[in-house]
């Protein structure tokens, strides 16, 4: 994902420019990046340091932006599994059978990434309220989803999935079918082909995609806002958090929270290149 | 024990890819089925190995009804062009793997698994390269564990789709020499695919020309090069 | 023939029967049922009671804070992936990995953190709060602040769809223009725009989308003034919030619309010209 896979093509070694318009287009763009991306990011990280370290501790392990933090990671780490486990499937469906539609379900996969997010929000609230479609089959059952925690992990769920298929579908298509041929000859039950065979194959591109969809997760708002109920201490997610405090004007105490979002994608960016340069090796 | 195939035959779609393929051979024998592409000898050895099914005749081998018989039970090694081995593997794990995948009842201990793949690691000279993975092996060497996987089953028949195509002239060579060698020390019947008719010739015992779907002559080289029967084996050889 | 005949590629029958009905429920709970309800609720009372709420002032200045907003952001971010992606895929320099990960950042960072950066550059307790102050030039609860927040979480879009697409190219065809004596502009219209227009236009179509709905970062600098600084997804909200359902569920279905415009599109591009992206991959 981030690194595309930029090795130095071995006809095009370091020297001369050969193509014009090196410096304009570069220098355009580090125009850009630094105005609308680092300039801004700064302020993100100088921020909290007006509090001083004991200040910025003080300020991120209080009682509720821990539970927030908690809820936000937690629960978008449980929506990466449920959408790597159904989009596995979805991607393999959509990858390896034919039938009649498969393109509408294709498409539609991407209708969480292409729909607002405050259109999703509304709608999935109206559909797990305890008087909505869902939420009132499930009501009879104890459950209640629209206003409880479990509000957070539908909409992260419905949020993330396109993250695991689209990573996965790629790859599985360019995945040759001789080595499915090649175990069968050598005695293996299609169980055992794709259990040690396939999906061995393509574990580094899963958890790639489980990563990504937990990213998206773990900041999403708008979904969620509408669905979670948004008690403290409950089922606050923490980029509410720091839309509260900034409406409290806690300039600081929003930075903070944000830093220790910021670093966590940061760390998760790092390890997943890290992934794909060891998967990359292997290969 | 010999190998009889009857007629066999299979279209995809409306292309008639085989039409009506027969031949014998002994218990043993180096099979070459040689000629263009699209002369349907691919799809005759993936139909002897379960991995296309025929629409017609009949194919009989160690006393089986091996058209019956799905692919995991013919124990019929299959080597392809690109090698096919298990990326994510180490060689050695790809050489057991045929054995590891079999019923408890069948299956080696795990020290009787790890002798095997020794053996046959030395067998195709590739001793210390047992930890490495595929990618870091060369074309050559990766086709020589692709043949020691499919030896450690024990196959009854081994099926070899172009072996040596992906790999430069001088590599085809001296592994070419290298394999006849290594199925005479195995004893096994093996089938060898290629379009290279030099190849075909210098290795097989028996060599079947085939064109359009059809075996147009079958017989040692020496037999075939002397007396081509039709106007096509007499042109394919002179090519 | 003699017996059942089972591929070793193909998954027995039960099998892709279940994985089917399991990849097609799971989108079917999770991604089509929030769609119809959107379209069924702002239909509740007739379609006359959804228009009403669509042409409704407020709701009508929003379309047009959005409309502004995507108008400004999309060409800019536009130029920028161009830029980006010509600096990046047709010539070498250092800090070329570093540089795409900046890119990536967005991706990676919570919505509200994209907002909350421009506040604590411009807010009133930000960087340049008491100078803007000083001088009456509104950023934040204004449009300049969304459309920046706009573009930030936006701009990544045009860069990652061009990058891996003109380094999958190769600069082949851009040196045998310059060296036949094409300027860098000229080479870039004649030979690389061809050649990535249909990465280009679909590129363009999603960042449209994406700012269109941007919800979160947005929602942290609009200051949700109503009939001025609120964008069409911030007007869901208000109306909902306000138990106005029809009213926020028929705005929410016009940007659903365009949202299934957006994946209509994108299935016909795919369709269409599948060979020739194809293509365009495989230089």
């Amino acid at each position: 994902m981030s690194a595309f896979g930029l090795a130095l093509t071995p006809m095009n070694q370091r020297h001369r420019r050969v193509l014009p318009g090196f410096g304009l287009s570069l220098g355009f763009t580090i125009f850009y990046l630094t105005v609308i991306v680092l300039i801004p990011l700064s302020a993100l990280i100088i921020r909290p340091i007006e509090l001083g370290p004991a200040g910025f501790w003080a300020a991120i392990s209080t009682p509720r932006v821990l539970a927030s933090l908690r809820l936000s990671f937690g629960m978008a780490a449980l929506a990466a599994v449920i959408d790597s486990f159904f989009g596995f499937i979805i991607a393999w469906v959509l990858v390896r059978y034919r039938f009649p539609g498969k393109g509408i379900l294709d498409a539609l996969i991407d209708l969480p990434f292409a729909l607002p997010t405050a259109v999703a929000g509304i709608a999935l609230s109206t559909l797990y309220a305890p008087n909505g479609w869902i939420g009132a089959i499930l009501i009879p059952y104890g459950i209640r989803i629209a206003y409880t925690p479990w509000g957070v992990l539908v909409a992260m769920t419905f949020i993330g999935l396109p993250f695991t298929v689209r990573a996965l579908q790629p790859v599985m298509s360019e995945q040759s079918q001789d080595v499915e041929e090649v175990a069968a000859t050598l005695g293996a039950t299609r169980a055992q082909t794709i259990l040690r065979v396939v999906i061995p194959a393509l574990f580094p591109t899963l958890v790639t995609g489980t990563a990504m969809a937990f990213a998206r997760g773990a900041g999403e708002y708008g979904s969620i806002i509408f669905l979670a109920g948004n008690l403290p201490m409950v089922s606050e997610i923490a980029p509410l958090l720091i839309v509260t405090k900034l409406e409290q004007y806690d300039y600081a105490g929003a930075a903070a929270i944000g830093v220790v979002m910021l670093v966590a994608a940061f760390v998760m960016l790092l390890a997943l290149n890290a992934l794909q340069a060891w998967a990359a090796r292997r290969r | 024990m010999s190998l009889i195939i009857d007629s066999v035959s299979k279209r995809f779609a409306r292309f008639p890819a085989l039409n009506g393929a027969s031949l014998t051979a002994p218990q043993g024998a180096f099979v070459a089925l040689v000629g263009p592409s699209g002369s349907g000898k691919t799809t005759l050895l993936r139909i002897l190995g379960g991995l296309e099914e025929a629409d017609s005749g009949s194919v009989r081998f160690a006393d089986l009804n091996w058209l019956a018989m799905p692919a995991r039970e013919r124990k019929a090694g299959f080597v392809f062009q690109q090698y096919a081995l298990f990326k994510h593997m180490t060689v050695a794990d790809n050489i057991a793997f045929g054995l590891r995948v079999r019923p408890r009842r069948e299956r080696p201990s795990n020290s009787d698994i790890k002798d095997r793949v020794q053996e046959l690691l030395k067998l195709v000279q590739l001793d210390d390269l047992g930890t490495r993975y595929p990618s870091q092996l060369s074309g050559g060497q990766r086709q020589r564990v692709a043949l020691a996987r499919a030896l450690a089953i024990e196959p009854r028949m081994l099926l070899l789709d172009e072996p040596f195509g992906a790999l430069d002239a001088k590599v085809r060579k001296e592994l070419r020499v290298w394999l006849r060698h290594i199925h005479d020390k195995a004893g096994v019947t093996s089938i060898f695919v290629t379009h290279d008719q030099e190849e075909a010739f210098a290795v097989a015992d028996l060599v079947a020309v085939m064109n359009a779907g059809r075996i147009e002559q079958y017989g040692t080289p020496a037999d075939v090069r002397r007396d081509p029967k039709t106007k096509f084996v007499a042109d394919f050889l002179s090519a | 023939m003699n017996g059942k005949f089972q591929s070793p590629t193909e998954d027995p029958l039960l099998l892709r029967l279940v994985l089917s009905a399991i990849a097609i429920g799971f989108v079917a709970l999770f991604l089509v049922l929030p769609l119809l309800i959107v379209f069924k609720e702002a239909l509740a009372e007739g379609f006359g009671k959804a228009w009403a709420a669509i042409i409704e002032p407020d709701a009508l200045s929003s379309v047009k804070v959005s409309l502004l907003a995507a108008g400004i952001a999309v060409p800019l971010n536009t130029l920028f992936g161009i830029a980006a992606a010509w600096a990046v895929a047709k010539h070498d320099f250092a800090g070329k990995t570093f540089l795409v990960t900046l890119i990536d950042l967005p991706f990676s960072v919570s919505p509200v953190v994209s907002g909350l950066i421009y506040v604590l550059v411009f807010g009133l307790q930000g960087w340049f709060g008491s100078y803007l102050l000083d001088h009456d030039i509104h950023i934040l609860f204004a449009l300049p602040g969304i459309v920046l927040a706009t573009i930030f979480v936006t701009f990544p879009f045009v860069a990652r769809e061009l990058i891996p697409l003109m380094v999958d190219q190769g600069r082949d065809e851009e040196e045998a223009a310059t060296s036949l004596g094409a300027s860098g502009f000229s080479t870039f219209c004649r030979v690389t725009l061809p050649n990535i227009k249909w990465g280009l236009l679909y590129a363009v179509l999603l960042c449209n989308a994406r700012a269109l709905g941007e919800f979160g970062a947005v929602s942290v600098v609009s200051g949700h003034i109503r009939g001025q600084t609120n964008t069409m997804p911030l007007h869901v909200e208000l109306l909902y919030n306000n138990y106005n359902y029809v009213g926020a569920f028929a705005v929410a279905a016009l940007l659903a619309l365009l949202a299934l415009l957006t994946l209509v599109f994108k299935t016909i591009l795919e369709w269409r010209y599948a060979d020739e992206l194809a293509a365009m991959h495989r230089h």
